[in-house]
């Protein structure tokens, strides 16, 4: 198997399967994880690089869970490639930078990825469907558990797991959902929604963009503290407030569909009459009209799209994702024009 | 839409920035956009907040403090201050002075609540209800609830006595 493969399947954060997975995309966990008295990746000469990417590979390919896993050394991949795993979600855009000694793990169903030497030694993760961040704990935790015996981890009785980072100290945990709420960005409530959610301690941002002005309405929303509190309860707030946003984004949606349909339907009929008709178009512009469909599709008032094929339009329109297509780069006027092609295809 | 910047261009990047609860939006052309991203990130980069931060609470002189040294990887606090990244695991220790306060800053806690490695898992989890058995004692204690008191210091004793053995056993 290749990392082209991944162009066969849909990518786990776009499955669209899962509880909640109406409004959330996708859960994900991330471990922090360190070997014991090496110098971090940051501050490591390339002998030591060299030598943590190999005793990290060992550990990893001894588990039982990892057996059909790919190892990828990043410097044997070119820039597009780099970019596409980041684009799978599979990696962060950092670790596709300086990537002598990088390498990535990945298993074939996407759903389980370590970085090697990004910030820290391991960076391990799990992705999945919907609203599943108790299933990613549960499994990371084994996974991570499996990796421990082979690799003695940086830790301290006090201070837990000990992070390049500070801010990544004590359990080394960052869980993240990613939610679409484009009815609560339509009633203008959005704003005030995530400055709740930042005073309970919880990060938000947008998936693309800013603040408030995310493109496409998706959000990012993950724990910011990792020391005194358990994973369990870092697990538990963010369900929680999760679900208070979910039952929020759903009364709205409710609200729309009975005051406001006819500005509803007339808004996503547009967003489909310009995606099955244009020629050239752009990653944001595409973004914005995807959103608008996938909540016609989610409010029944699209009816002849699933919301499967409308998540892997969101994935197949990335620069990355389409120069794979192609089988060749583009430069971006060029991928206006595939990207459009390519989207009338899907929509016939 | 124009930049509010050069009033030229075309706006493309919407930033939202909320100081003191007020909330102003800025709308920029690519370039202009560029530079303030610059300009955002000299004056809010992760290292420069960490850094902010980690004086708070030290007890010792802020240029002493620069030059200790990590000794096993030989990276400095002032190091620490410019990258906001440490040099390795040991420097937790060699800096434990400065990070102390700095981790309470950053999560409101200074203590690991969380997993905990097998390697280490019996000796820590040991630890842990060491130290719950002796806090539920002294509130016995406090509440003159000696019954209670006498059988959790019973349970304590046991446990210090097996810890005992077990080490000379090893």
């Amino acid at each position: 198997m290749t990392i082209g493969d991944f162009l066969k399947q849909d990518s786990e954060w776009l499955k669209g399967t899962g509880p909640s997975a109406n409004i959330v995309m996708s859960s994900r966990a991330r471990l922090a994880r360190n070997i014991d008295k090496a110098p971090f990746s940051n501050w490591a000469n390339r002998t030591q690089l060299e030598k943590i990417m190999n005793q990290a590979r060992e550990a990893v390919s001894g588990s039982s869970l990892l057996k059909n896993a790919m190892f990828i050394r990043l410097k044997d991949l070119g820039e597009v490639d780099r970019t596409f795993l980041v684009e799978r979600h599979l990696m962060s855009p950092e670790h596709a930078q300086e990537a002598e000694f990088k390498a990535l793990i990945v298993d074939p169903g996407e759903v389980l990825s370590i970085m090697i030497n990004e910030e820290d030694h391991l960076r391990i993760q799990i992705l999945q469907s919907g609203l599943n961040l108790k299933e990613c704990w549960r499994m990371i935790d084994e996974i991570d558990t499996e990796i421990s015996k082979k690799l003695s981890y940086a830790y301290s009785a006090k201070w837990g797991y000990l992070t390049a980072c500070p801010t990544n100290t004590g359990t080394g945990l960052r869980c993240s959902v990613m939610v679409h709420l484009p009815a609560l960005v339509f009633a203008g409530q959005i704003g005030k929604v995530l400055q709740a959610v930042g005073k309970l301690g919880l990060n938000v941002r947008g998936l693309y963009g800013e603040g408030t002005d995310a493109i496409g309405n998706i959000f990012q929303i993950s724990n910011q503290v990792s020391m005194g509190i358990t994973e369990e309860d870092v697990i538990d707030n963010i369900e929680r407030i999760t679900n208070q946003i979910i039952a929020r984004e759903d009364a709205v949606r409710k609200t729309i569909l009975l005051k406001s349909k006819e500005a509803l339907v007339d808004r996503v009929s547009r967003a489909y009459g310009t995606l099955k008709s244009a020629h050239i178009i752009t990653s944001n512009e595409t973004i914005t009209l995807l959103s608008a469909i996938r909540l016609g599709v989610d409010l029944g008032v699209v009816k002849n799209l699933d919301r499967r094929m409308v998540n892997e339009l969101f994935i197949l329109t990335q620069p990355a994702h389409l120069q794979k297509l192609e089988g060749k780069g583009l430069d971006s006027s060029e991928r206006d024009i595939k990207r459009a092609d390519l989207i009338r295809e899907k929509l016939k | 839409m124009q930049c509010d910047v050069c009033g030229k261009k075309e706006a493309t990047v919407h930033l939202t920035e909320i100081v003191n609860d007020k909330m102003t939006k800025l709308h920029l052309c690519e370039d202009c956009a560029k530079e303030k991203g610059a300009e955002m990130e000299e004056h809010f980069g992760l290292s420069d907040l960490l850094a902010g931060l980690a004086d708070l609470g030290a007890t010792i002189e802020p240029e002493i403090a620069e030059a200790v040294k990590c000794s096993f990887c030989g990276f400095t606090y002032q190091d620490f201050r410019k990258m906001g990244r440490l040099g390795c695991s040991e420097c937790y220790d060699s800096f434990k002075k400065q990070l102390g306060p700095l981790l309470k800053r950053i999560h409101g806690a200074d203590r690991h609540v969380g997993k905990v490695p097998l390697m280490v898992g019996k000796t820590v989890k040991d630890a842990r209800t060491m130290q719950e058995l002796k806090q539920r004692m002294e509130k016995a204690i406090q509440q003159e609830e000696f019954e209670e008191a006498a059988r959790l210091r019973d349970k304590i004793k046991e446990m210090e006595k097996k810890g005992k053995d077990e080490k000379d056993k090893s």
